[in-house]
C-alpha cells in the first residue's frame, strides 16, 4: 500500500473518531427516549462557534474552547429537554419530528443572522504543525481530534455500562414505569441524557473547529453524517455509532482521494439509502 | 343530509369566490403577484399534507418532487424546446419513482427512518443536480424568454398564473378530498391513530402509505413545474433547497396538518408575512425570517399540533355546545 493511501486513511479515521462520538450522542437519546434530535447536526455547529468565539475574543485554543462548548451545549440541552422534548415526547409523531426540526432552523438561522453566512476558519497551526510518522503526514490538530474523541466516546460507553448512572438510564430507557417503582426519577436521568447527548456535541465541534470550515449550514450536513452513522451502527449501541463513525470517515476519505473531493457526501448518502433497503436494523443491531 | 351537505359546502364555495374576485379587489402588479404564490405554495404545502397529515409521515425532504417538476419542466425547454408543460408527465413519473425508492424501505419502519431518509435523499439529489453540467450544474436551468406560443406558460402579468394555480388548487383539494374520503382515507386515519391495532384489523399499513407517499409525491412535482413556469428558472437554491421543504411543512402545520383548507390558510398567513419581512428588511431580513420560521415550527408542535383550523374548531364546539359533550368533541379533534 501507497504510503499516500495509507495517509488518506488515518486521515479517514482521526475524522471518523469524532463522527462517532457526536452520533454517540444521537443514539442515547435515541436509545433512551426513541425520539431523533433533528437539531443534533446544529449542535455540533454550535459547538464549532462557541470554539471560534472563544479563540476571537480570548486567543485561546480548543484546550480552552472545548470545555466552554461542553458547558454551553450541555446547558442548551437540559433547556431543550425541558421547555419542549418533554412535552412533545408524549405527543404525536408530527410533533416530535417538527418540534426538534424546528429547533434545527432557529439554531441555524440565528447564527446565519449573527454571524453572516461566510465561511470561518480558526488558524491552521492553532494546535501545532504536521507530524510526520514513517513517511505519514499527520495534522496535529486532526491527531488532537481523533485521539481526544475516541476517549470521550470510550468514556461514554464506560459511563453507560459500568456506574450506577449508567444503570439508572438503562432502567428508564428499558422502563420507565418500572425505573420510577425502584425510585429512579425518569425525568432527571432524561435531563442527564439530553446534557451528555449536547454535551459531546460540544466537545465533537470544537475539535472539529481546528480544522473545518465553520458556516451555519454545516450542521445540516453533519447532522445526516450522524443519521447514517447511527443507523449503520444500530439503534442505541454506543460501539456501533464507533465502528459505523470510523467506518464512514474512512469511506468519505477514499472517495474523496478516488473519486473527487465533491462526491464524498454523494457516496455516504448513497450508502444510507443502501442500508435502508438492505439492512436497517444497522450492522451491529439485532434483526 | 341535504342541509348536511351544503352545510359542508358553504365555506368552500364562500373561500372560492372569494379567490376568483381577489385579482379584482386587489389589482396592482404586487397583489396580483403575492395571490398568485399564495395559491402556489399552497399547492405544494396541500400535497405534502397527503403524506405529512393525513398519513403522519413526516417529510422533510418534499423539494425532492418539487424539484423534478421544475427541472423537467425548464430541462424539457432548454433541451428539446418543448413546453415547459412536458414537465408535469414527466415530473410526476420521476416523482412517483423517487417516492417508491424512499417508501417502499422506510414506511415498514418507525416514522424516524422514514424523516431521516427523506432528508438524506433530498440532500443527495441538491448534491447530485449540483455536479450534473447536464441539469445546469450550481448555475441552473432556464425557461423561454420570449414566449413562442401559450403553451410557453410565459406571461408578463401575474393574473394568467393566479388562475392556473388556482385550478391546480381546486384540483389537489379535490383529488385530497376525494382521498380522505375513499377507504384509503380511512385505512390512513387508523394508521395514524393506532397503526397496531389498524394492521390488526387488516389494513395494509406499509402500502396504504406508500399510495398516500406516491400520490403527494406526483402532485407535489405539479407544483414544482408551475413555480418554474412563473420563474422562468431554476436552480439547485431555488428548486432543491432544503428551504422549500420547510415551507411547506410550516404552511401545513400552521394552518393545520391532516386538514383539507389546513395549508391554504398556512399559506394566506406566511406567504405575505414573509413577503413584506424581505421588503422591509431587505436580504438581511431573510436570516430572520427563518429564525422565526422555527421558532413558530417549535411554538406549533410545543403547544399546538393541530395547527390553527383546529385550534378555531375546539373554541367553536366549545362555544356551540353544551358542557357535557365537550370532552366528547376534545377527542374527536385531538391529533
Amino acid at each position: 500500500m501507497s504510503s499516500i493511501l495509507v495517509q488518506v486513511i488515518v486521515g479517514g479515521l482521526l475524522l471518523g473518531a469524532v463522527y462517532a462520538l457526536f452520533s454517540s450522542g444521537l443514539t442515547l437519546i435515541w436509545g433512551m427516549m426513541n425520539i431523533i434530535n433533528f437539531a443534533h447536526g446544529d449542535f455540533v455547529m454550535l459547538g464549532m462557534y462557541v470554539a471560534f468565539v472563544i479563540w476571537t475574543l480570548f486567543g485561546a485554543g480548543p484546550i480552552v474552547g472545548a470545555p466552554v462548548a461542553v458547558l454551553v451545549l450541555a446547558t442548551l440541552g437540559i433547556i431543550v429537554y425541558f421547555g419542549l422534548i418533554r412535552s412533545i415526547m408524549k405527543g404525536p409523531m408530527l410533533a416530535q419530528i417538527l418540534g426538534t426540526f424546528g429547533l434545527a432552523l432557529l439554531l441555524r438561522y440565528a447564527v446565519f443572522w449573527w454571524f453572516g453566512a461566510n465561511f470561518l476558519s480558526l488558524p491552521e497551526n492553532i494546535v501545532g504543525g504536521t507530524y510526520d510518522v514513517f513517511g505519514i503526514r499527520i495534522q496535529a490538530s486532526r491527531l488532537l481530534a481523533g485521539v481526544v474523541a475516541l476517549i470521550v466516546t470510550g468514556g461514554l460507553h464506560v459511563l453507560l455500562t459500568r456506574t450506577t448512572l449508567g444503570s439508572k438510564m438503562l432502567a428508564v430507557a428499558e422502563d420507565s414505569a418500572a425505573a420510577q417503582l425502584m425510585g429512579i426519577r425518569p425525568d432527571s436521568m432524561q435531563a442527564i441524557a439530553w446534557a451528555i447527548a449536547a454535551g459531546v456535541t460540544g466537545i465533537a465541534g470544537a475539535l472539529i473547529a481546528t480544522f473545518f470550515y465553520i458556516v451555519p449550514t454545516v450542521g445540516e450536513t453533519l447532522g445526516i453524517v450522524a443519521f447514517v452513522t447511527v443507523s449503520l451502527g444500530g439503534f442505541g449501541s454506543v460501539p456501533g455509532a464507533l465502528v459505523a463513525g470510523l467506518l464512514i470517515g474512512v469511506i468519505e476519505s477514499l472517495s474523496a482521494y478516488w473519486i473527487g473531493a465533491v462526491y464524498k457526501d454523494i457516496v455516504v448518502y448513497s450508502l444510507f439509502l443502501c442500508f435502508l433497503w438492505f439492512r436497517p436494523q444497522g450492522l451491529m443491531g439485532k434483526a | 343530509m341535504g342541509k348536511d351537505a351544503m352545510r359542508r359546502l358553504l365555506w368552500p364555495l364562500v373561500a372560492l369566490v372569494i379567490a376568483i374576485a381577489y385579482p379584482f379587489l386587489f389589482s396592482t402588479p404586487f397583489e396580483q403577484r403575492l395571490g398568485a404564490l399564495v395559491l402556489l405554495y399552497a399547492i405544494a404545502a396541500s400535497a405534502w399534507n397527503i403524506v405529512g397529515g393525513y398519513a403522519g409521515q413526516v417529510s422533510v425532504g418534499h423539494v425532492v418532487f418539487f424539484g423534478c417538476g421544475a427541472y423537467a419542466a425548464m430541462g424539457a425547454y432548454a433541451h428539446f424546446a418543448l413546453s415547459p408543460l412536458v414537465g408535469i408527465p414527466v415530473g410526476i413519473i420521476v416523482s412517483v419513482a423517487i417516492a417508491a425508492v424512499i417508501g417502499v424501505p422506510t414506511l415498514r419502519l418507525s416514522g424516524h427512518y422514514f424523516s431521516m431518509a427523506t432528508i438524506a435523499v433530498a440532500e443527495l439529489v441538491r448534491l447530485i443536480v449540483t455536479n450534473t453540467d447536464y441539469l445546469g450544474a450550481g448555475v441552473g436551468l432556464s425557461g423561454p424568454t420570449v414566449p413562442r406560443n401559450v403553451f410557453d406558460l410565459s406571461f408578463v402579468s401575474a393574473l394568467p398564473y393566479y388562475y392556473l394555480f388556482l385550478a391546480v388548487l381546486v384540483l389537489t383539494l379535490g383529488i385530497t378530498w376525494w382521498m380522505a374520503d375513499s377507504r384509503m382515507g380511512f385505512y390512513l386515519r387508523a394508521i395514524r391513530d393506532s397503526e397496531r391495532a389498524a394492521r390488526s384489523l387488516g389494513a395494509r399499513a406499509s402500502r396504504v402509505k406508500l399510495y398516500a407517499f406516491m400520490l403527494s409525491a406526483g402532485l407535489t412535482s405539479v407544483g414544482g413545474t408551475l413555480y418554474a413556469t412563473m420563474f422562468g428558472f431554476v436552480d439547485p437554491d431555488s428548486g432543491l433547497g432544503i428551504l422549500i421543504s420547510v415551507k411547506m411543512l410550516i404552511m401545513a402545520a400552521l394552518g393545520g396538518a391532516g386538514l383539507l383548507f389546513g395549508p391554504l390558510v398556512g399559506a394566506a398567513i406566511l406567504v405575505p408575512l414573509e413577503e413584506i419581512s424581505n421588503n422591509l428588511l431587505g436580504g438581511k431580513g431573510a436570516g430572520l425570517t427563518f429564525v422565526l420560521y422555527g421558532a413558530i415550527i417549535v411554538l406549533i408542535a410545543r403547544f399546538q399540533p393541530g395547527g390553527i383550523l383546529t385550534l378555531i374548531n375546539r373554541l367553536w364546539t366549545r362555544r356551540s355546545k353544551p358542557p357535557e359533550t365537550q370532552a366528547a368533541a376534545g377527542a374527536v379533534h385531538a391529533p
